[in-house]
């Protein structure tokens, strides 16, 4: 994502409370190259997620996403697989931080059981709107705050380090 | 412009007062490391401040495999060698050729770095690092691991972080974080025989559900805290993951201390390290240690806790006695209590793995290795194993498992059909007898008794 697509569109898959770092990136496959991790994403809940998931499309849920280890390839297999933003009711911290480090956007929306599979949906994480154009529903999200939008919109924290550090300009390598 | 000369003085009175105030409102345990941490007079919940950090812990699946990349790419080393503590668990005993080559890796990067606190294959990070001395009263310490609120139970602020997190600290020393605040969790009365840690842990994510943390700290306080020893702290703190807490603390008193000195880390003046009295707390719950039953979580989440009756007599392929959360030196003692003279049924496979080499050889010249072994126990390596599900003799299809570990996760401990029901040590070496979820307190009648 660069600067100038700040407000973003995708499908939603919906899963619902409780979706933890274990389903997401399952321990068995962890020692494998993360892209076979990712084929393996969610599979205990919906088999058919890693193979259909498509660019940009958006993960739904409910309470405590992202809940239990702290192994961020739960969040890293999410941004392999092209998706644009997670949106729960609650995110579990550590994923929370590991998203953003990684450049995956970690939205809080209270309403998150509103959006429907399927559906089409438009994401302003700083506005901290969500927009479901076909039921004419707009959504309120928590603003996402200025200086982790900025880390994700540069690719995460590895890119935002490599210009203090080096002085470099910031590239989007994710 | 300005005041009347004759009001300066009052004035000047009401600033004074204002600033000392200030500097002396009261404060958690967690703001004031915090507060020191990043080198201002107070922090208040909500803030946004970077921190120094005392020590970062990492292990062999988060750290080495996953931050030396970055740190190449960023062409710098780390900060501070001797602040970094490097524990190889998660692929113990690395009998398959991935997992040989990520503790090959973790090795060779540790020389590399001159990483002088490299523990290799010597148990569970969370327990190696206080067996070793690492963890004092008042430190900042960040672990890549979810269960680093471990920590906690030495009065250290001590919260996990992902593996690019921890690069960023390994390269600057430091980490932001946006300050919590504090949930006080009041004990008070004794636990019964019978009943542990693992069981308070358990009654709280029934009761505060894995949200109720809110990523906030979690304190555990009152005069129950007196009567519980070291590891059991450890134990409360390192639930407080499950709690979707930030971090768990308890403040150091003499059992801390005593503690410490064991370990060659004594010195600090707990008294420094304590919250004050009328200290500001997001939320308090009270709990009576006396009233509280074997408590048993069932599939798939710790928050679906609750008395040990609603499960009894349910079958069990495999009882499990392992991990940071369930395999201290304690924990042993607890399933050797129950164990002493029993045997395992023969349809339930009874495995233990001691949460360090040094518990393991504690529990050798104890005995208590000798009276889990005649009960039919399997030793397994000192390391993270079949908990975190990355490596050994993972649950197969339907497998049902009661275990002394901290989650219970679909498909974290093997085949995404098999089903874990956590417990206290006492409850699963209990129901590894009767080959049933079973109360450990009909056991104890029975010691009791001989």
């Amino acid at each position: 994502m660069t600067d100038d697509q700040k407000i973003f569109s995708g499908r939603a898959w919906v899963f619902g409370d409780g979706i933890n770092t274990d389903v997401l990136a399952p321990g068995r496959y962890m020692a494998a190259p993360i892209k076979e991790l990712a084929g393996h994403c969610l599979e205990a809940l919906d088999p058919t997620f890693a193979a259909n998931v498509q660019p940009g499309d958006l993960v739904i849920a409910g309470e405590d996403f992202g809940v239990g280890s702290s192994r961020e390839q739960a969040a890293e297999v999410l941004k392999l697989l092209g998706i644009g933003a997670v949106i729960a009711k609650s995110f579990g911290g550590i994923f929370f931080r590991n998203a953003f480090n990684l450049g995956l956007l970690a939205i809080v929306c209270e309403q998150s059981a509103t959006i429907e599979a399927g559906s089409k949906v438009h994401v302003d994480p700083a506005a901290g709107q969500i927009c479901i154009p076909d039921k004419n529903i707009i959504l309120t999200s928590e603003p996402v705050p200025d200086f982790l939008l900025e880390m994700a919109n540069r690719g995460g924290l590895v890119a935002q380090l490599e210009t203090r550090l080096l002085g470099k300009a910031g590239k989007n390598d994710q | 412009m300005g005041f009347p000369h004759r009001e300066y003085p009052a004035m000047l009175s009401s600033l004074q007062c204002f600033f000392r105030m200030n500097l002396t409102l009261p404060r958690t345990l967690a703001e004031k490391i915090i507060a020191r941490a990043a080198n201002l007079d107070r922090v208040k919940s909500g803030d946004i401040v970077t921190c120094q950090v005392d020590l970062a812990m990492m292990h062999d699946s988060g750290g080495p495999r996953r931050v030396a990349p970055i740190l190449k790419r960023l062409g710098v080393g780390v900060w501070n060698p001797d602040k970094v503590v490097l524990v190889s668990d998660h692929y113990v005993p690395g009998d398959d050729d991935n997992a040989k080559s990520i503790l090959q890796l973790t090795r060779d990067w540790a020389h590399a770095n001159a990483i002088k606190n490299f523990h290799d294959m010597k148990g569970i990070c969370h327990v190696v690092l206080p067996e070793h001395g690492h963890l004092k009263p008042g430190m900042f310490v960040v672990g890549g691991d979810s269960h680093s609120p471990t920590g906690g139970a030495f009065g250290c602020f001590m919260f996990g972080i992902g593996a690019t997190d921890l690069a960023g600290v390994l390269v600057t020393g430091e980490t932001w974080i946006k300050v919590p605040a504090t949930i006080r969790i009041n004990l008070s009365g004794k636990l019964r025989n019978g009943i542990s840690a693992k069981d308070i842990n358990l009654a709280l994510c029934r009761k505060l559900g894995m949200g109720g943390g809110k990523y906030q700290v979690i304190e555990f306080a009152g005069s129950g805290i007196e009567n519980l020893d070291i590891e059991e702290r450890m134990t409360l703190c390192n639930m407080t993951a499950e709690l979707g807490a930030m971090t768990g603390i308890i403040a150091p008193d003499t059992v801390t201390e005593q503690y410490l000195e064991s370990v060659g880390a004594g010195g600090t003046n707990s008294a420094d390290w304590q919250s004050d009295p009328d200290a500001n707390y997001l939320e308090q719950h009270d709990l009576d240690l006396s009233d509280l039953a074997p408590q048993v979580a069932a599939p798939h989440s710790p928050a679906n806790a609750g008395p040990v009756e609603a499960h009894v007599d349910t079958p069990l392929d495999r009882a499990y006695i392992g991990a940071c959360t369930g395999a201290k030196l304690g924990d042993l003692h607890m399933a050797a209590t129950i164990l002493k003279g029993q045997t395992a049924a023969p349809n339930v496979r009874l495995m233990v793995a001691p949460a360090s080499v040094k518990i393991l050889a504690d529990a050798k010249a104890d005995g208590t290795f000798d009276i889990l072994t005649a009960a039919g126990a399997e030793f397994l390596a000192s390391g993270c194993g079949i908990c975190a599900g990355y490596i050994g003799d993972l649950l197969g299809e339907n497998e049902v498992c009661i275990s002394s570990t901290a989650r219970n996760f679909q498909g974290r401990m093997g085949a995404s059909s098999s089903k874990v029901y956590l417990a206290s040590p006492y409850t699963v070496a209990a129901s590894a007898i009767r080959g049933r979820v079973t109360d450990p307190r009909g056991f104890l009648e029975r010691v009791a008794h001989d």
